[in-house]
């Protein structure tokens, strides 16, 4: 199926940080209660890149894409996001930040009181774009996932697939440098699921916009590390034998609060670790 | 099904209440430094007042003439046996504007609204929407916290001075109807029986009552834990400890004005 047409054709890459890249997790732990979350966690997301997040169920993998955003704050360790140290930010500052990041919540987290448009132009009308200005990229950035249609609904009347891609085209609407998504493709089906994997391919070949992966669905991410965006017929194609693996894919797993890999395809495909042949077979 | 009865420590049990009472102080005083923070959303705010204010006309109106009428009907059959009926207006105005028609409009606004206000938040921050709200850049205090405490307290003093009105219309009803105190006789008294203090008494609680009200039920939403059933328990906290703050607080400026004032 191909993807639907693009809301701006002048996608630029961001700038470097500070830092050098575009989010940076130094020796993060977290505890709740007597429970350790994460451990000494430690990686670098380079700008342009998607980093695709596994672990099981409970092995903090939403915690720390909240901790990334400043929703929570480690017990320890230092995080950059667009080399602004987030953990040594004010409430007040990091809502400014958070203009430049968007996060993709699990279940979605829609505003139910307020409809499709209104929910997808919320950032727009917090920063007081004038009306006709929000309408035009909203209707912009939901063609974009193919949803138009559901202008003038409320979230409740969408599908969960639905919701899932209105809350993508509300992280996407103001072109942010960084995207979080937790579990963008859980409880779909497959067919939905591809449409929301070509999304962000091509958020991540087109507008080459760094992201953070939550996922529990190895063959998305392999989906997404063999393929690539075609701009020309405005679909996701699959890599020539030889250059899968070579798009600006890498993977991270979390393992008993802790990182035991980070690399890319051929890295993790060559892995000896039993946990990670375990865990990729 | 077994039910284990876990028993808490009164150091766990202090540490959690000392810790509740700072979070609160923080989410009030908060709510109050947003109002002198751009933007102010006046747009939620006006719907808020509609919400709260209007909404809240129905039962107000009923509380208020049914306790004036009520006051009347108690007062008159003592007043009777000393055939001083025609006090009934100065009891009735008394009763009405120091304590019962800030303290009847607090509890019934806070019976509507402290859950309200509870269930709403509360359900918003289980479904990570007040996450969804700070990810996208916008404070949730400011947002939806500061617009119900102004509306809150702008709303319950108007509501509050309807409430005593009512009640004055009420027990001049049971005076006039059933004990036949003249209407001019009943009005005079209750007009040259108010002086300032009473006045400044009965508007001065609804400001405090109409802040308790949206603060408690805004911090028990947003403190929300455990799922829907802790959307159920937030809003009955709510009511509970918004009303039990309110007749606390109703003693303490009633003893503190008496104290600045003298008594009458």
């Amino acid at each position: 199926m191909p993807a639907p047409t693009l809301p701006s054709e002048n996608a630029t890459t961001p700038a470097a940080s500070p830092s050098g890249y575009a989010l940076e997790f130094d020796n993060v732990s977290i505890a709740f209660d007597e429970r350790v979350v994460l451990d000494g966690v430690s990686f670098q997301l380079p700008h342009g890149e998607t980093k695709a997040l596994f672990g099981v169920a409970g092995s903090g993998k939403s915690i720390l894409l909240k901790l990334a955003i400043g929703l929570l704050r480690p017990d320890r360790g230092r995080i950059f996001v667009l080399g602004e140290e987030v953990t040594r930010m004010s409430e007040q500052d990091l809502f400014e930040l958070r203009r430049r990041v968007g996060m993709v919540f699990q279940e979605s987290a829609l505003f139910d009181s307020l409809k499709v448009f209104e929910n997808v132009g919320f950032r727009l009308m917090e920063e007081g774009v004038p009306p006709e200005e929000i309408e035009r990229r909203v209707r912009e950035v939901l063609r974009f996932v193919e949803l138009e249609q559901t202008y003038d609904m409320f979230p409740s009347e969408l599908s969960g697939g639905m919701r899932r891609r209105v809350a993508i085209a509300r992280a996407i609407i103001t072109e942010p440098e960084v995207l979080l998504y937790d579990s963008p493709t859980g409880g779909l089906d497959p067919v939905t699921s591809n449409t929301i994997v070509e999304l962000i391919v091509k958020q991540r070949d087109v507008y080459k916009t760094s992201a953070l992966m939550v996922t529990h669905r190895l063959q998305d991410a392999f989906t997404m590390a063999t393929h690539e965006f075609d701009k020309a017929t405005n679909k996701m194609v699959v890599l020539p034998k030889g250059q899968r693996g070579e798009v600006p894919m890498s993977f991270l797993i979390l393992r008993d609060a802790k990182v035991i890999f980070d690399g890319d395809a051929h890295q993790l495909a060559a892995s000896r670790d039993d946990y990670i042949r375990e865990y990729i077979s | 099904m077994a039910f284990e009865l876990e028993l808490t420590s009164p150091i766990e049990v202090a540490k959690d209440f000392a810790l509740a009472v700072q979070e609160y102080t923080l989410l009030s005083a908060q709510s109050l430094a947003n109002f002198f923070r751009r933007p102010l959303y006046m747009g939620d705010m006006l719907y808020q007042a509609d919400l709260i204010g209007v909404g809240s006309l129905p039962i107000v109106v009923l509380t208020g003439l049914s306790v004036g009428a009520l006051l009347a009907l108690n007062a008159a059959s003592t007043l009777q046996r000393f055939g001083s009926v025609t006090l009934i207006g100065q009891l009735v105005s008394i009763g009405m504007v120091t304590e019962l028609g800030p303290l009847i409009t607090g509890l019934m606004v806070a019976g509507r609204n402290s859950s309200g206000m509870a269930s709403e938040l509360g359900s918003m921050i289980v479904t990570e929407q007040i996450d969804a709200m700070r990810a996208l850049g916008t404070d949730p205090t400011k947002k939806l916290i500061t617009p119900r405490v102004g509306a809150t307290v702008f709303m319950l003093f108007f509501l509050t001075i309807i409430a005593d009105l009512l009640g004055l219309i009420g027990g001049f009803a049971v005076a006039h109807l059933l004990f036949g105190v003249d209407t001019n006789q009943y009005w005079t008294s209750v007009w040259q029986t108010l002086v300032f203090r009473d006045v400044f008494t009965g508007l001065i609680k609804p400001v405090l009552f109409g802040f308790i009200i949206s603060t408690v039920g805004c911090y028990y939403g947003m403190f929300t834990r455990g799922g829907t059933q802790g959307v159920g328990r937030s809003t009955t906290q709510a009511v509970v400890a918004a009303s039990v703050l309110i007749l606390i607080v109703d003693f303490f400026v009633t003893k503190l004005i008496f104290a600045i004032f003298g008594y009458r």
